[in-house]
């Protein structure tokens, strides 16, 4: 077996940590568990390990401490420096400054690109075409083109009205 | 209907056939998804996770590509059972590990499977034979969609679909094919190829994924960056890898041929010595050198073995296979006898391998 962290040597020291009543194994090389300070359990953390050096303790910085605590499920920083999970989808409101730095080291971008719940994609839509019509109503006005506005008034009225059906279901 | 009665024997589970299947054994797609508001499956109380297990299978269940699906919570299934699912690329290992409050539903082919409360609330996946990435994304994308009317799912406009592991984040999607590679192998340039592989930000894992070793010369690419990209990105992209990965193996075959015939003739000549003859063998070795009887298969070397029959041997040699078959709890040696003789019962009317290919019937020579 290779180590998990360089993929490159044989794995020759094989943790387990439970954290709550979920079990985490990692397989390392005698190398890279002296450089992750494996020996000294204390200075150990899941949390670097599954999302890099370094990541837990930034990521500590930036939401303030360890002892932040999420509103909804009560997970805390502490507990993410443990598991490399978070707690709930709330966590991602909490702890969202330290998250941050996190995510562009990991990922291609930090904003989703790819698919939309199809409620929320009409939603988005109509929020779209409500701002190009407000668009379009300012330079209606602009232009004193009082006819073109007020047919710009009244489709923004109807596409509000989508909208708010729209949420309202 | 217990899980064995609703599996496919593993002679069948062998003979599904895709494209490109001589060098991709099978191609999968999984996503996460989760619940709005719930704790995630790995902070969640027990009592949490039952509850969401049993509104989350219902809504599964009733799903039109769920008919006559199998439907299990997890602490109704015996280690044995779990051990059979994980051997058949079915359920993670993590997922193994779960009980009461975790729960599987797998639809009538064996090409859905969803994971309740692993170590996302939900992560569903769709395996398809040989290299049909696409196919796997398209059947998983429509369940996904008819599931999102049904669930609301923690979904953020700005970071995508929520997971407990930040590494899933956004379209949560992991876009995998499993690759035959002993060309690779035997002609050193698999390192080569894993390297390359990661720094375009692919994983190259073992047979069974995470932190595995890739026995019997397969190895699973898979994609690791999940947000900033779509989904039909990450599959297009990582099937132009894997088109370039399945050349690669394919000139390597060609050139072993060409530059070194003995050594090729010599490790499969071998391995079919020892796996025709052994009285104890163990599942590492029969896999090592499974792969090489398969890669004699590829060359046309035998002609009384076909690919399948490889395949059905790479699942029932595999201890817990094996196991099921006997009332008695094995040990490994034991085991190890028994697998001896199923390989020799098996492989009796297959004669050894030429030291030229067969030239197919029909083919002009």
């Amino acid at each position: 077996m290779l180590c998990c962290v360089c993929k490159e040597k044989e794995a020759k020291v094989h943790l387990t940590q439970i954290v709550g009543d979920k079990m985490q194994k990692v397989d390392l090389c005698e190398q890279c568990a002296a450089q992750k300070g494996v020996n000294d359990p204390q200075g150990f953390s899941l949390a670097d390990l599954l999302l890099g050096l370094g990541a837990a303790q930034e990521m500590e910085q930036a939401t303030g401490g360890p002892d932040v605590k999420c509103p909804n499920c009560g997970f805390t920083q502490a507990d993410f420096k443990k598991a490399g999970r978070l707690g709930c989808s709330e966590c991602y409101v909490t702890f969202s400054e330290g998250l941050e730095s996190l995510l562009k080291t990991m990922h291609k971008g930090t904003k989703h690109t790819g698919k939309v719940p199809q409620s929320l994609q009409q939603s988005r839509d109509l929020s779209d075409k409500i701002r190009s019509l407000e668009r379009k109503l300012a330079k209606a006005v602009a232009d004193e083109d009082f006819e073109q506005a007020a047919a710009m008034r009244d489709e923004i009225k109807n596409t509000r009205e989508k909208l708010s059906s729209l949420s309202a279901s | 209907m217990n899980i064995h009665e609703f599996l496919g024997s593993p002679s069948d589970a062998a003979r599904r056939e895709g494209p490109h299947n001589k060098i991709v054994m099978s191609s999968r797609v999984r996503i996460a998804r989760n619940v709005k508001g719930a704790a995630f499956p790995g902070w969640a109380k027990k009592a949490e996770r039952i509850r969401i297990l049993e509104s989350l299978r219902p809504a599964i269940q009733s799903l039109p590509q769920m008919s006559e699906c199998f439907s299990e919570s997890m602490d109704n299934l015996t280690i044995l059972d779990k051990n059979i699912l994980v051997e058949r690329h079915l359920i993670s290992r993590e997922h193994a590990a779960k009980n009461a409050g975790s729960g599987l539903v797998l639809n009538r082919d064996e090409s859905l499977c969803v994971m309740i409360n692993e170590e996302d609330h939900l992560r569903m996946q769709a395996l398809r034979p040989g290299l049909q990435l696409k196919q796997a994304w398209q059947a998983i994308d429509s369940i996904d969609s008819r599931l999102e009317k049904k669930l609301e799912y923690a979904f953020n406009t700005e970071l995508g679909y929520l997971t407990a592991c930040p590494t899933n984040l956004g379209t949560g999607i992991r876009v995998s094919a499993m690759l035959h590679l002993p060309g690779l192998v035997l002609a050193e340039q698999i390192n080569q190829i894993i390297q390359a592989v990661n720094k375009l930000g692919l994983a190259v894992r073992g047979l069974y994924g995470e932190g595995t070793e890739a026995l019997g010369n397969v190895f699973q690419v898979s994609n690791q960056m999940t947000l900033g990209e779509s989904e039909a990105d990450i599959v297009e992209r990582l099937s132009k890898v894997l088109n370039q990965i399945i050349e690669h193996e394919e000139n390597a075959r060609t050139s072993l041929l060409e530059k070194k015939p003995k050594t090729v003739y010599n490790h499969i000549g071998r391995a079919y010595g020892i796996l025709a003859n052994a009285h104890s063998i163990s599942s590492k070795e029969t896999m090592n050198l499974l792969s090489l009887m398969r890669l004699g298969v590829d060359f046309a070397l035998f002609s009384e073995l076909d690919r399948a029959l490889v395949d059905e041997l790479f699942i029932i040699t595999q201890p817990n296979h094996l196991q099921r078959r006997y009332s008695d709890k094995l040990s490994a040696e034991e085991r190890d006898l028994l697998r001896a003789d199923m390989l020799r019962e098996r492989l009796k009317g297959v004669t050894r391998p030429k030291t030229k290919p067969i030239p197919a019937a029909g083919e002009k020579n």
